[in-house]
């Protein structure tokens, strides 16, 4: 920015939107509404829910595992960018990751719009060749017996981690189990905070 | 197209490094122009894979020296220059449930799948000057059917203007040595989600 208080990309962005409303193009109250939807509404809290239903309620985890989209739905959630939903679960030997390589598709229904490193190139380049190295840049590390899976997100298909329910939460209520399901580790990219401790013998994650 | 959006194991851009406390978002132009993609979006004029392929195509060194808002600004712009602005217009009132809707991709079947779980198949080494969905890394390798997804748009027509021209899509599970060789992680696997024209049969 030099004298203008306005970078390049701003008087872009204004102009845009000026031509489109005059123009009668765009209601500007539909953007307000769009932005409010992704700022106050939807976001990780709602996967995170899932999850929780998921470690609580076996039947709901065997529709969610064998359904996604409709399991989701049971609770209300649903929506663009997770039309087609599929559910992953980690196990003691399984770990899944989730990436779009080619762009930045991610389940907004679930966990709202993603973050900027998932829509980076380190990332997107990364996942796919050297998803431990990545792990390791989030301080996940996974021991020799646990295999990686990466979905690489290609066509709408958005897939959404059931990470591994932490050891010493027996007896939890969902809200309470909602609130250790971080946006990370329905990524893959993380573990239910708290989760340090292994949550099943022989597992680190 | 074999662009820089197709990152999938190239070297040299680092570590990963999450933004402590991110916000949604990095300023409010960000804020605006999700919402007039959206928007714009909603209006008609273009699809989901046009408006992808007006962000990819893109000389490389642009493509990697925009932040990711800027490219989706980027390609906004070069869609109403090319096909007009939005004559349908979005209200406030409809956002909620255009959302709720969203943009269901899967059609009614008109054919039998030509693949099945278990499968073995080789995806096709194809270079496309079009839009694609076959990211490079995964051409001409070998893989197995994971799941069927079911009978979905095909990007690499729709993103043209002609038709929708659904295919079977598979998820399909390769090995980390069958895609990086020696350096592949043994006891990783990567799945892409497939469209049948992408796929031979392994006999």
């Amino acid at each position: 920015m030099t004298h203008s208080d306005l970078s390049d990309v701003q008087v872009r962005v204004r102009a845009l939107e000026s031509a489109l409303v005059a123009g009668g193009h765009v209601d500007p109250a539909a953007l307000d509404a769009l932005v409010e939807t992704y700022e106050t509404q939807v976001g990780p809290h709602l996967g995170a829910r899932v999850v929780a239903r998921a470690w609580l309620d076996e039947a709901y985890r065997e529709r969610l595992l064998g359904g996604a989209t409709a399991a989701i739905a049971e609770l209300g959630i649903r929506g663009r960018q997770g039309e087609h939903m599929v559910a992953l679960e980690n196990t003691p030997t399984v770990h899944n990751l989730v990436v779009c390589t080619l762009c930045s598709c991610y389940p907004w229904s679930v966990l709202g719009l993603p973050p900027v490193w998932y829509k980076s190139a380190p990332y997107r380049s990364r996942a796919v060749s050297d998803p431990r190295g990545v792990l390791a840049d989030f301080g996940v590390t996974l021991g020799s017996e646990v295999s990686v899976r990466v979905w690489d997100s290609t066509a709408e298909v958005r897939y959404l981690v059931v990470p591994m329910r932490p050891a010493g939460t027996d007896g939890w209520d969902e809200a309470r189990l909602a609130s250790l399901v971080t946006r990370d580790a329905m990524i893959g990219v993380g573990v239910p905070s708290g989760a340090q401790t292994p949550s099943r013998p022989g597992s680190r994650l | 197209m074999n662009g820089a959006h197709d990152m999938g194991g190239v070297h040299g851009f680092g570590p990963v490094v999450p933004e402590v406390d991110e916000p949604i978002f990095h300023g409010e132009w960000e804020m605006r122009v999700l919402a007039m993609v959206l928007a714009c979006g909603a209006g008609g004029r273009w699809n989901i894979d046009m408006s992808r392929f007006a962000r990819e195509n893109r000389p490389p060194a642009e493509y990697l020296s925009l932040s990711y808002y800027e490219v989706w600004l980027a390609g906004l712009e070069r869609l109403i220059a090319e096909r007009g602005k939005p004559d349908r217009v979005l209200r406030a009132e409809e956002v909620p449930a255009v959302l709720a809707r969203g943009g269901p991709a899967d059609r009614e079947p008109i054919r039998e799948a030509a693949f099945a779980v278990g499968d073995r198949v080789v995806t096709k080494n194809i270079n496309p000057v079009g839009h694609t969905r076959l990211p490079r890394y995964a051409r001409g390798k070998v893989g197995v059917i994971e799941r069927v997804h079911g009978f979905h748009v095909f990007p690499d027509v729709n993103a043209t203007g002609a038709g929708e021209d659904p295919q079977w899509l598979y998820a399909v599970a390769f090995t980390g040595e069958e895609l990086w060789g020696p350096d592949g992680d043994p006891r990783s696997t990567v799945c892409i989600d497939a469209f049948e024209p992408y796929l031979d049969a392994v006999r």
